[in-house]
């Protein structure tokens, strides 16, 4: 309950955030909603010795339409995200999926940005915006770059983002009416899934992502290339786990995820065609 | 209006808001850990991260010399301060194996989470930050963790009782000698099943939490615990510390629930107070979450083989159970009594000849110690024996609900040949005091819509069907109200079963209830205040009621097994007699008439026959107060203290119906209905009593589908904090439909019996019965609990070889 001691900084801008991080070296981290990182350092798994608070970046907090896509700042919300009217139209499957994270109080203060920066393969929001085909925005001491889903996710709780570099956009694709499907399964209506999923279809292209598979929020490809090359649904959903790694765990064993995944994938592809 | 007027209760009944709310719902009450103490230090424990090691060496001087650190204690330092070891209260049999528990161990770990250093510091910060500059060098040893395996003695955990096995438990009743043998050997039917209790952890919403602060003269101490028997606590303080027990005070101030897991007397308790009366200053510790999974007891913890005999019609003839009981590293408090308060119920709520043969071994392990968890010993009984007769219904192919109505005690054998009351004595000879299952059970199946649904079920349930439906019944007993000290006695149990209480008129006619029952969440207060208000004709927001603080409260036995109102209750209702008795006296002086021409009601003596010649109770007090003029012989003052021993156990009873869906896809059980209509005899008010149903069924629905305290093959607990122990939440609670028959009570005042540990006591095996009912058709007839999405695709699996 009492996590170890640390310095405690506050940023009043990006800028400021990336220079206080690359002071402070390897030991400091990022503090945003905390949902993820607060919890770790109360059972002292995670040990930083600056924190560096980036809840108060005001202009960092946002939903915009930019023509093809949306531009979502990393510090807005879940609730945000979940209740987002330009979202809602765009990109339904996004606002749908934020809306099963955790509960109301963990949607009020977490982050979408938070979230896909600690990179935790069974969050809703890194598979979703993975499934959509995004492209997050990272500022370092340099500037920014920005680095697709697909090449972002490297490992366990790890990403691309370099030590000094923060995850400042996310930019999503629009949906353009395309049907969709968010499949969360879990023992309890507010824990992280057992397995997840995330798809999209509409005329001949998908994408479907499946949380919770892997070391990493997984790409399920192999589905979107069956389903292109004109495979049934039940065929093309028996491609599910081609292209994960499960784990066992006290809820699922390797061969029921592995099962689930195949279930819930020919669940979302079902109701993506409606 | 003259209806209400004529009412012969005006408060027992009604369904008043409980008075405890606002200061619990605003955060305004007052837990131990919100308690200011000034100059408190802070105490942490270090504990061991190996289920079975031995303690090779402890260094502290780096954490000794650590910022705001006071001093580290090992179990080494420590031993000699502890008069005796650690108390286990129900030394069930002579021979029972208890070995000798300190609160820091002292040569070896026997679970993950033993205690085995202790840090004082100026600041909770400083004292776990201490904790890992502590270095210990442990030699691990094999962990114990199956309990078959723990009674092969491979591994001894304790050598100095050389064996892992406790005690075992007999309990044989035979109308002749081998009657149980005979009944099975000619039974038409038999089924032969086996069942494992998991173990549960019981979460209370508020973690332990202990400040003991010394008086600076004197010795006196004061020890703050979030504990549910501040009184048993106090008296157990003062043997294991060799403290004067009138230099022992113990308050548990407001106390976030308990489920058992606080009635015991903890290490910390120990330690806080032996720490402050050596170092002169306030001592506090608040448990962590992780650290409440571990070093607060567990709960179940069984494995049960149970055996039924029936005769052609399904009429039980004998019940055969051999348990195995896992006790854990050590004896706590009642650790070993657990099973035995379910040894009278392995026959349900069945007319059982006297062929019964009971058998507990219990078992110690490297894990944490078990003891008494909501219901203790009685859902465990009671999901054998309901498991079972389903089990038994299928074996004969008829309807489980016929065939326990082929089985059920009749309404008429409560009562003898003359139609009077006696209660149904019982193939164990304890006496059933009163009960109806068949109109419980009726009114059960009419909520559900029974017939419906099993007719539902044969259109739902065809070869294919990705969601199959399962119906699941269960007809309970619960005995509590505990306990007749007596009986008590014959358990070898250490203590008595009463309960105290004393009410005090104040001068200005408002009045205080004493009473010796601890409350942790259930109301009592509201509750207490009606009985008294019922009684002596006040309103209840006139009445205060003091608990909890044995300065006090000094006479008390606390609250655990649905015991407050049965008999805490029955106590407060003595208590406002005895009262009544001497304000009958006063008032007949007053009114200058015989004590027996005055009749008592709606708190005002009037002479039986001149309505008009009266005086009210709140005079009564006043003039006992001023002591003018009172009849000879009367003391000033209007005061009575009564305490209540029971005759009897209480027997409330009931039948819970459970709907479940299960996706044979995924194995997902999804609860549809859950009906539960329970029997508490009287009920003092009916919004509590749905309270505790629906927290009962909900912790009993939990057993079946979502919690287990995991442990690996080392013996580190796995589900250790609450994102792995899936305790459930309101929003996966599905609608609970609750309702009542009631049947008095014959044995106390009020017709009570109590309704703590029903719902629980009820679920586990309703929900059970369903989800194997849903899938017994494609041949799944037992599944582990819980019932989890996993568990249930194996299950499908194994039967299916995968294909749907």
């Amino acid at each position: 309950m009492i996590p170890a001691a640390f310095d405690y900084k506050r940023a009043g801008s990006a800028e400021e955030a990336i220079a206080l991080i690359g002071q402070h070296g390897d030991e400091a981290k990022f503090l945003a909603g905390g949902h993820s990182l607060i919890p770790l350092m109360k059972l002292r798994l995670a040990q930083p010795t600056v924190l560096v608070d980036i809840g108060r970046v005001k202009d960092l907090s946002y939903v915009k339409d930019a023509g093809n896509h949306i531009a979502i700042g990393a510090l807005t919300r879940h609730m945000d995200v979940e209740k987002s009217p330009v979202l809602k139209q765009h990109v339904p499957l996004l606002a749908h999926a934020a809306s099963h994270v955790g509960d109301a109080q963990v949607r009020h203060r977490g982050t979408i940005g938070g979230s896909i920066a600690h990179a935790d393969p069974a969050s809703d929001l890194p598979a979703t915006t993975l499934a959509l085909g995004a492209t997050y925005v990272v500022q370092g001491p340099n500037g920014k770059r920005e680095i697709a889903a697909k090449d972002f996710y490297r490992g366990f709780l790890e990403s691309a983002l370099a030590p000094d570099e923060m995850l400042v956009e996310i930019k999503v694709p629009k949906m353009n009416g395309a049907g969709w499907s968010f499949q969360k399964f879990n023992r309890r209506a507010q824990d992280w899934a057992i397995v997840g999923v995330a798809a999209w279809r509409n005329n001949g292209t998908s994408g479907v992502a499946l949380v919770n598979m892997g070391s990493t929020p997984v790409l399920a490809a192999a589905v979107s290339a069956a389903l292109s090359s004109g495979a049934s649904v039940a065929d093309a959903a028996n491609r599910a786990a081609d292209d994960a790694e499960p784990q066992s765990d006290l809820n699922a064993s390797v061969e029921y995820r592995t099962h689930l995944a195949k279930v819930l994938v020919r669940r979302a592809l079902e109701e993506a065609s409606k | 209006m003259s209806i209400t007027q004529e009412r012969t209760t005006n408060v027992i009944g009604q369904r008043m808001l409980r008075r405890e709310d606002p200061a619990l719902l605003t955060g305004e009450a007052k837990f131990v850990n919100d308690l200011v103490i000034p100059g408190a230090l802070h105490l942490a424990v270090l504990r061991s991260p190996y289920a079975h090691a031995r303690i090779k060496s402890i260094d502290v001087s780096d954490a000794a010399s650590m910022p705001g650190v006071v001093a580290v204690y090992t179990g080494k330092d420590l031993h000699s301060t502890w008069a005796a070891p650690m108390p286990c209260a129900w030394p069930v049999t002579p021979d029972m194996k208890n070995p000798a528990h300190y609160p820091l161990a002292v040569d070896k770990a026997c679970y993950v989470g033993d205690g085995v250093a202790a840090v004082l510091a100026t600041s909770e910060a400083a004292s776990r930050d201490a904790l890992d500059a502590i270095d210990v060098v442990y030699e691990p040893l094999a962990a114990v963790i199956d309990l078959e395996d723990a009674l092969t003695d491979r591994t001894i955990i304790h050598e100095s009782i050389g064996t892992n096995k406790s005690y075992t438990w007999n309990l044989k009743v035979e109308s002749a000698e081998g009657a149980v043998d005979k009944a099975f050997k000619t039974a038409a039917f038999t089924v032969s099943e086996r069942y494992v209790q998991q173990r549960l952890i019981p979460m209370a919403m508020e973690p332990r939490a202990v400040a003991a602060v010394p008086q600076p003269f004197g010795g006196d101490v004061t020890l703050y615990s979030a504990t549910q028997v501040p009184h048993i606590l106090k008296v157990m303080t003062a043997i294991t510390l060799g403290i004067p027990e009138h230099q022992m005070r113990v308050v548990a101030p407001s106390v976030g629930g308990g489920f058992g897991s606080k009635l015991d007397v903890y290490a910390e308790e120990l330690l806080c107070v032996a720490l402050a009366r050596k170092h002169g200053a306030p001592v506090r510790w608040v448990e962590e979450r992780s650290e409440n999974t571990q070093a607060t007891i567990h709960g179940r913890g069984q494995i049960q083989n149970i055996e039924l005999a029936a005769d052609k019609d399904g009429k039980l003839t004998a019940v055969r159970v051999r348990l195995i009981g896992d006790m854990g590293a050590y004896l706590q408090l009642v650790t070993p009594g657990v099973p035995l308060l379910g040894a009278f119920l392995y026959g349900g709520v069945y007319d059982l000849p006297q062929a019964y043969d009971f058998s507990c071994t219990s078992v110690f392990t490297t894990m944490t110690p078990t003891d008494a968890y909501r219901g203790a010993g009685r859902p465990e009984a009671t999901y054998a024996i309901e498991v079972a007769m389903d089990a038994l219904a299928r074996t004969m192919g008829i309807d489980p609900y016929e065939l326990r109505k082929r089985n059920y005690i009749k309404k008429e054998q409560f009562y003898d040949a003359a139609g009077n009351p006696v209660g149904y004595t019982a193939f164990h000879g304890l006496n059933y005091d009163s009960g109806d299952h068949l109109a419980a059970a009726e009114k059960a199946m009419q909520h559900a819509d029974y017939t419906g649904l099993r007719k539902k079920q044969k259109t739902q349930n065809v070869p294919g069907a990705r969601k199959r439906l399962g119906i699941g019944m269960t007809s309970y007993f619960e005995m509590c109200g505990l306990a007749p000290s007596r009986v008590l006695a014959s358990l070898n149990y250490g203590a008595g079963g009463w309960e105290s209480a004393t009410v005090r008129v104040l001068p200005t006619s408002k009045v205080q209830v004493v009473t010796g029952t601890s409350p942790h969440g259930q109301g009592h207060e509201t509750s207490w205040a009606m009985i008294a208000a019922e009684k002596l004709g006040v309103a209840p927001e006139d009445v205060d009621v003091l608990h909890s603080d044995t300065a006090i409260a000094p006479l008390g036995l606390d609250t655990y097994g649905s015991r407050s109102l049965a008999v805490g209750g029955v106590a407060i209702a003595g208590a406002c007699d005895k009262v009544i008795d001497k304000a009958r006296l006063i008032a007949a002086h007053q009114l200058e008439c015989a004590a027996e021409d005055l009749e008592f009601a709606k708190g005002v003596f009037s002479v039986k026959g001149s309505p008009d010649k009266a005086v009210p109770i709140a005079a009564i007090a006043f003039a006992a107060f001023t002591a003018h003029n009172l009849p000879d012989g009367v003391e000033p003052n209007l005061e009575a203290q009564y305490t209540h021993d029971p005759k009897n156990f209480s027997w409330p009873f009931g039948t819970h119906i459970c709907v479940v869906e299960v996706d044979t896809e995924t194995g997902k059980v999804d609860v549809l209905k859950y009906v539960a209509v329970d029997d508490c005899g009287n009920q003092i008010n009916p919004l509590i009593v749905e309270g505790q149903v629906h927290g009962g069924v909900v912790q009993g629905m939990a057993q079946a589908l979502y919690e287990e305290a995991v442990y690996d093959q080392d013996g580190n607990l796995k589900t250790s904090n609450l994102a792995e122990y899936l305790v459930p939440a309101a929003c996966d609670v599905p609608p609970i439909t609750t309702d009542f028959t009631v049947t008095p009570s014959t044995t106390n005042q009020l017709g009570v019996k109590g309704i703590g540990e029903a719902g629980t006591i009820g679920a586990a095996s309703a929900v059970m019965n369903a989800v194997i009912d849903a899938l017994s058709g494609l041949g799944i007839t037992s599944l582990d609990m819980p019932a989890s999405p996993n568990n249930v695709w194996k299950a499908l699996q194994s039967v299916q070889g995968g294909k749907q």
